[in-house]
């Protein structure tokens, strides 16, 4: 079985994820060759940004015994830890910016704000979760290790506690995503070596020290007779920030429309396959110019999974290519408003802590027992159009 | 601060409390450091990557320029005369890295403006070069890497000396030649310049005077079109005791080259120092021999196989992840040489890192792992 056995697919040929697969390489192509001078200028901005926002942040909460300046200084401070998280650390994580040839600005290098090493987010999320998008039981992301996201994964008994799990792993987020790459599941069944083990867990151990330090030893103590609502100030950012990240992540493969995979259909994957895998797993959601960067970029989840390392200022661009190929090939190009694409992934946590009923209306759409032909999926479809059909 | 922190003369002392202060700080500002947030008031001021500031842009011939260029934090000027720093320059939002030599003199105690100077020349096929000499304003930031290189004058220098330089080759024994100037020692030094004509040559009139000032220094210029292309032979026949000199020689490759043949049939290998100042690059050649540095492996590669399948074959625990080039977990640096990206064509030299599962060698390199 194959991604291309997936009904949503059924009325391609192979010639067409062929053929699609080049116009995707095509778009990589074309941002390649234009990114340049506007793309590295858009990061040091936002860089620049995020740095003066951080020390307004800090030195207004030093006046955090008077109420407004509590508020001011924890807004600027949430926002700052979550734009260098989302939108500066994420994207330049991928190698978004390793073609700027900066030491400073590279995939390599960088150390993000949060407790989580930064080289071990890069082995879970850029090569495991990237990699191996929505395949269960090869991609941790798919409820994380603690949640049952889609009807496909075994429900237990223990998922009856799923809207509590949820809601810690919402305001713990910074946390869970530190021992994501422990990978929980593995220990529990065994099969963790233990020497990478406690390698991984003394680098862990080394972040969260430093970053505990600095947000509720050190500036608070520099903080004097203001030092309780300092600290109270950090770890409220600090939360909002976890409950932001948790939301905008959430709704990149939980939402209705993004498909969950088996080990089978990786098998002989061709690098169009993986695309259509990409395309078909993640779920965008819409919004303003500000509440896209705020997000990371992340609203353009889809684009994101197809090119994970072009800049992310260019999804917008992207974006509308990859929505006329989506109607040119007939494809569901999966997005909504915010509120909306959070909601479906909330209603199917919360659906998923039952087991599965056969008469249950079902937050997913179901597997097809056989493949459709391209004459049956035409006419409820619509006929194909020309180029995907000659192509 | 700035100036405490780029001084020569900072005392260990000194050097290890900014050290302390900056790690004290660095507490407050992890996972960044203080530099990260500082450089944004004044671009100098952050050691993390060495930056520059250009401050003046002397022409020197049609085609030469010196940049006069003030260090920010972490520079050291203890460097030699003779030496050479990398200058990194942002072209559409790209570094792009070269060397140059030095051509100022290291200062000495309490003088000269804490600048350096390098000279460079626009070479035809060079963009790099000639955006150097054309298209920097004052007040552009560069980045810089601390001066190296041998090809320096030992203390004291030997009694008798042969400088052979052709073209822009004159820019590391321009600053050796002013280093003795201003010690006021000139040794028995005999230099041969070469260059296509008299107006090409950098330094003419600087060159001139050193040599009317002191008796003891002896130059003989080349103008190739008047005078002909000197080749070794041609040295050999002006500088009748060459054998008893040590020689310091740079220019065009084939020169040096020959430089290098002729010294060593004579047995005189030893005396003979040479600097090779044109980059290697050979963007056509396609495939090449590939030294893994820290594994101690080599390989004979073609131009199609890349650079992690022939990592692994060597037995090297490459870094490696999607082996399709989008998670970039495989990414090591390239020490030398070229290598082309295989989707696109995209070319990576020297001090870049490389996403080795979708690169192969074009041209012989070298790999940091």
């Amino acid at each position: 079985m194959a991604i291309s056995d997936i009904t949503e697919f059924a009325h391609l040929t192979e010639a067409d994820v062929e053929a699609l697969g080049r116009e995707l390489d095509e778009i990589r192509r074309d941002i390649e060759e234009v990114r340049g001078a506007e793309d590295a200028a858009y990061i040091r901005n936002v860089i620049s940004w995020q740095r003066r926002l951080m020390v307004a942040a800090r030195v207004t909460l030093f006046a955090s015994a008077f109420p407004p300046a509590w508020v001011a200084g924890t807004t600027m401070l949430a926002a700052g830890k979550i734009l260098e998280n989302m939108e500066i650390g994420h994207n330049i994580m991928h190698g978004q910016f390793d073609w700027m040839n900066d030491p400073e600005i590279h995939s390599g290098t960088w150390e993000w704000d949060t407790t989580c090493p930064a080289e071990q987010w890069k082995h879970s999320h850029n090569f495991l979760h990237h990699t191996f998008t929505n395949v269960i039981g090869k991609d941790n992301d798919v409820g994380y290790g603690i949640l049952r996201v889609t009807r496909d994964q075994k429900w237990h008994p223990v998922n009856l506690g799923q809207p509590i799990y949820n809601a810690m792993l919402a305001l713990l987020f910074e946390w869970g995503v530190a021992l994501h790459d422990l990978d929980i599941e593995s220990i529990r069944k065994g099969r963790k070596d233990p020497k990478e083990m406690k390698r991984q867990l003394k680098g862990i151990w080394r972040k969260i020290r430093k970053q505990v330090a600095k947000d509720y030893l050190i500036f608070p103590a520099l903080a004097g007779p203001s030092w309780a609502t300092t600290l109270s100030a950090n770890a409220t950012a600090n939360i909002i920030r976890n409950l932001w990240s948790y939301m905008i992540i959430f709704c990149g493969h939980f939402p209705d429309g993004a498909e969950k995979f088996t080990e089978e259909q990786l098998e002989d994957e061709s690098k169009a396959e993986w695309y259509l895998r990409q395309l078909y797993g993640s779920a965008n959601f819409e919004g303003s110019r500000f509440l896209h960067i705020m997000s990371g970029s992340l609203g353009y989840q889809i684009e994101h999974h197809l090119f994970p390392d072009l800049p992310c200022n260019r999804y917008p661009e992207i974006a509308e290519r990859i929505v006329a190929l989506c109607e040119k090939y007939n494809l569901t190009y999966t997005t909504g408003p915010l509120y909306k694409q959070y909601g479906q992934t909330l209603r199917t946590i919360m659906r998923l802590t039952l087991p599965n009923r056969g008469s249950d209306t079902t937050p997913e759409p179901p597997r097809p027992t056989k493949r459709p032909t391209r004459e049956e999926l035409a006419s409820y479809r619509g006929p194909l159009p020309p180029q995907a059909a000659v192509a | 601060m700035p100036s405490i922190m780029g001084s020569s003369q900072v005392s260990a002392e000194t050097s290890k409390r900014v050290t302390v202060l900056r790690q004290v700080v660095s507490r407050m500002t992890t996972p960044l450091l203080p530099d990260d947030y500082l450089h944004l008031i004044n671009p100098l001021w952050t050691a993390r990557e060495l930056r520059g500031k250009i401050v003046e842009v002397i022409p020197e011939t049609d085609d030469a320029a010196t940049l006069v260029i003030k260090p920010g934090w972490g520079w050291r000027f203890d460097f030699q005369a003779g030496q050479y720093a990398g200058i990194g320059v942002s072209l559409d939002g790209k570094w792009h890295w070269r060397s140059y030599s030095i051509s100022s003199v290291p200062p000495s105690e309490g003088r000269d403006a804490r600048h350096i100077a390098i000279t460079v020349k626009a070479m035809p096929e060079g963009f790099m070069s000639a955006h150097l000499v054309r298209g920097l304003e004052p007040g552009t930031i560069v980045r810089l890497a601390l001066p190296q290189g041998d090809f320096v004058l030992p203390d004291p220098p030997p009694e008798k000396i042969l400088f052979w330089t052709g073209g822009s080759g004159i820019t590391p024994v321009m600053a050796m030649l002013r280093t003795m100037n201003r010690r006021g020692v000139v040794p028995d030094v005999v230099h041969v310049h070469s260059a296509p004509s008299r107006d090409e040559v950098i330094f003419r009139d600087e060159l001139h005077a050193l040599a009317e000032r002191h008796p003891s220094l002896q130059l003989v210029e080349n103008a190739d079109d008047v005078d002909g292309r000197l080749d070794v032979q041609g040295l050999t026949k002006l500088v009748p005791d060459w054998k008893d000199r040590q020689a310091w020689v740079c220019g065009p490759g084939p020169m040096l080259d020959a430089a290098s043949q002729h010294w060593e049939r004579a047995g005189l290998a030893k005396a003979l120092h040479l600097e090779r100042f044109s980059a290697a690059l050979t963007a056509s050649a396609e495939g090449g021999h590939v030294v893994f540095e820290e594994s101690g492996k080599e390989a004979d590669l073609d131009g199609a196989t890349t650079l992690l399948e022939a990592g692994e074959a060597a037995g090297i625990q490459m870094p490696f992840g999607c082996r399709m080039g989008i998670c970039h977990t495989c990414i090591v640096p390239l020490k030398k040489g070229l290598v082309k990206d295989l989707r696109n064509g995209a070319e990576y030299t020297e001090n870049q890192g490389i996403q080795t599962c979708v690169t192969a060698a074009a041209g012989d390199c070298v790999i940091e792992i």
